[in-house]
């Protein structure tokens, strides 16, 4: 399976994603990342029984920071799948790269251009 | 633990308007078991400002520091050589914290990035809740290991009150109604009988009517 997904999705790998804090999101905004997304288990599959569903709640969070800091929610999403389901893997990473190109270089990038 | 809640950011960015060095300051007490003011949160809250710095194309200056606490002069004197350098510190301690750092090092301005909401305990993970009024002359031994001054709407000593219905108090659903938990506890100990007696007008001097307080200990006492 020799799946493509894009090359600017850069991957962080951790045991389960109830280990995603507030803050490890936030650091990626700080050091310009455009967009983050967490990609959980299967709700109901987590081997630690409730990782996916801490992770969740976090980036809501961090969504509602972002909003309240005048940056598109959007650009912090939470996903389930499998570690079978390579192709979804796949699939996720590029419509979320479509996704976050639509929305543009983050807006501290500009800033900072500016 | 004293338990507080963070300030909307709204509120806390307009205080550190056109003030370029920030400090984040926290504290290892209650605020830190309470999630609002630890090492942690600091940490969050210093990132958000400098994202919102960076955003606006404005140096990020936001650093970060946690004491630990903020209610000692022997920690807060460890900012001494740093404290003027800053031209706003962020204090997320309870109440307290913002005092003791302004009135130590009274040519910075200090603003608190929490409100401080009671003192109370942990219920479950996340969730905390009022026990406790420091009314400063404790009564609960009386009903039952509850207390109806922190717990009942109206502090209520000879309750429950007409408000009371199906568990709950009048203001809310989501309110235990104290009196109807200390009838329960009272019979389940065999003591229902106790709330016979009808308990005369509090003192409440030795509460804040009284005016701040103060505590000396002669033997410890320098």
């Amino acid at each position: 399976m020799r799946l493509q997904y894009p090359s600017s999705v850069r991957v962080i790998q951790l045991p389960c994603s109830g280990r995603v804090d507030i803050i490890h999101l936030l650091k990626a905004f700080e050091d310009g990342a455009d967009g983050v997304y967490v990609a959980g288990c299967l709700e109901g599959d987590c081997h630690y029984l409730t990782g996916n569903f801490k992770a969740r709640r976090k980036v809501n969070y961090v969504k509602k920071v972002l909003e309240a800091l005048g940056i598109e929610p959007e650009r912090v999403e939470m996903f389930n799948m499998s570690s079978a389901e390579g192709p979804r893997f796949a699939t996720v990473a590029r419509e979320f790269t479509a996704k976050i190109k639509e929305l543009g270089p983050s807006p501290l990038k500009a800033a900072q251009a500016a | 633990m004293i338990v507080g809640d963070s300030k909307p950011l709204e509120e806390i960015l307009e205080m550190i308007k056109d003030r370029p060095k920030v400090l984040v300051l926290g504290c290892r007490g209650c605020v830190t078991v309470c999630n609002v003011g630890g090492e942690k949160e600091v940490g969050i809250l210093a990132t958000t400002l400098r994202i919102a710095r960076k955003k606006a194309g404005l140096p990020p200056t936001i650093d970060e520091r946690t004491l630990e606490r903020q209610c000692d002069p022997e920690y807060v004197e460890e900012l001494a050589e740093v404290a003027e350098g800053y031209d706003a510190i962020i204090s997320i301690a309870c109440g307290v914290g913002p005092q003791f750092v302004s009135e130590r090092y009274p040519t910075v301005r200090v603003f608190p990035g929490i409100n401080t909401t009671f003192i109370g305990g942990a219920l479950e993970h996340g969730v905390w809740g009022e026990r406790c009024q420091s009314c400063g002359n404790c009564l609960v031994h009386n009903f039952g290991g509850l207390c109806p001054i922190a717990r009942c709407s109206k502090s209520l000593m000879n309750g429950p009150c007409g408000g009371s219905a199906n568990k709950k108090c009048e203001i809310s659903p989501e309110v235990d109604c104290v009196w109807h938990l200390i009838v329960e506890k009272m019979e389940k100990m065999g003591r229902l009988q106790e709330l016979a007696q009808v308990w005369p007008v509090k003192n409440w001097s030795t509460s804040r009517d009284g005016g701040p307080r103060k505590r000396v200990r002669e033997d410890l006492k320098q």
